[in-house]
């Protein structure tokens, strides 16, 4: 099935898929060829990304996946080959979202508060 | 009658100008492509965040639990007006025509008795705009040092605006930009940001029943916001693409007519050259006859 990684500044991979593991924002998700229609947002995680050539790892911050039978598109705010990525990085968007934190409304706090935990989970699982 | 100095000195002046008109119409000509470039890459994302919201908002756009950013707050008294413009002049007609639109656009909005204000983004909107609407312009984003707009400069002017607009300080908000249709034709668009609007997708057809995790509010939620930068940042980069190509078309008429007046001066040098040696002649046969 068709894969494409796209963020705002260019499109980051587009190829014939096997398998894509998605960070949804409810847990990780694997989408198959023929998956039924999905939208689900992201949490900060990694993308596994299987395909006849190997498998490829995509770090992403944040945006949304959209499943559907003929293929998986992802519009992600960052992200970057994880072989690319560094802790830095990571560290400089929890900052961001720590900051984002300090100043939530009631509304948006439970959201910011977890997207801070995702974030520390991610540096801990793939950058310790 | 200019002496043949005076013309000689003319002559070299403008072929300077010439040069440097015609270094710039080349320096915009790259920046151009790689501008158009910038453009064309960032499309797809824009273009599929278009659809999905377009989508998702069909569904909700009349219930009264949909997201603010979407169904407006229901009042439209206060307009904020975001003007994006160029750091730098010398590109024809581009600064001005968004100034034009936008000032059009405010005044039609302050004889409706509405509040206006305006964020500038850029030095020569800001210029044009603060000889009659300085008393409205309530902030400006400057981006003189930035080479190649990122979204990162997107996403903060939208994070700047968003949080106005939880605060409540405007109702609508509209975007004004130069979209890039051709190197010698660049049109002043408004765009509402807030609250949203959608292109029609064509692929109306493909338009499936999703299922939505965690929930289509969550979703809309967190797409709209999303959604401002994304728009913000398209209308940069068309700016960005139009001011290149709006100052090589202007630079390349600039060098044209330098080339015409050289040509028009060295004629008038030619001729005065020969008038001169003429005049000389005559002297010296009319000085020769009377001896």
């Amino acid at each position: 099935m068709q894969f494409d990684l796209v963020t705002p500044e260019r499109k980051l991979a587009s190829m014939d898929v096997n398998a894509v593991q998605i960070p949804g924002a409810d847990g990780d998700m694997t989408a198959l060829p023929d998956h039924a229609p999905v939208l689900t947002s992201l949490r900060p995680g990694v993308v596994s990304v299987e395909s006849a050539s190997g498998t490829d790892d995509y770090v992403v911050t944040g945006g949304f996946a959209e499943v559907s039978p003929e293929g998986t598109s992802i519009l992600a705010e960052q992200a970057v080959p994880k072989a690319e990525a560094t802790r830095e990085m990571i560290e400089a968007v929890l900052e961001d979202a720590r900051a984002a934190l300090e100043t939530a409304t009631d509304d948006t706090r439970t959201v910011a508060a977890q997207r801070v935990n995702d974030l520390g989970e991610l540096l801990n699982i793939h950058f310790s | 009658m200019p002496s043949l100095k005076d013309l000689k000195i003319r002559i070299e002046s403008v072929k300077s100008t010439r040069k440097i008109t015609k270094a710039m119409q080349m320096v915009a000509a790259a920046k151009l492509r790689r501008a158009e470039e910038n453009a064309q890459a960032a499309r797809p994302y824009a273009e599929r965040m278009n659809a999905v919201l377009s989508n998702l908002a069909k569904g909700s756009a009349d219930s009264p639990t949909a997201p603010l950013l979407l169904r407006g707050t229901g009042k439209s008294d206060v307009y904020l007006l975001i003007v994006a413009t160029a750091e730098r002049g010398l590109c024809g007609g581009f600064n001005s025509s968004i100034v034009k639109l936008a000032r059009a656009h405010a005044e039609k909005l302050l004889s409706e008795g509405k509040t206006v204000r305006i964020l500038t983004v850029g030095k020569k909107g800001r210029e044009q705009l603060r000889r009659d609407l300085g008393d409205k312009l309530i902030d400006h984003v400057d981006l003189s040092d930035v080479k190649i707009v990122g979204y990162s400069n997107a996403s903060a002017i939208a994070t700047q605006v968003l949080t106005s607009f939880n605060a409540g300080e405007f109702d609508v908000c509209t975007l004004f930009y130069n979209r890039f249709a051709s190197v010698i034709s660049q049109i002043p668009t408004a765009k509402q940001l807030i609250p949203a609007t959608f292109e029609e997708g064509e692929e109306e057809a493909a338009a499936m029943s999703y299922e939505y995790e965690p929930d289509e509010d969550a979703i809309l939620a967190d797409l709209l916001p999303r959604s401002i930068a994304t728009q913000v940042f398209t209308g940069l980069l068309e700016n960005a693409a139009s001011e290149q190509g709006a100052r090589m078309s202007a630079m390349d008429n600039a060098t044209r007519n330098a080339g015409e007046m050289i040509d028009k001066l060295t004629i008038q040098f030619n001729r005065t050259r020969q008038a001169v040696i003429t005049n000389e002649l005559i002297e010296i046969i009319s000085g020769a006859e009377a001896l």
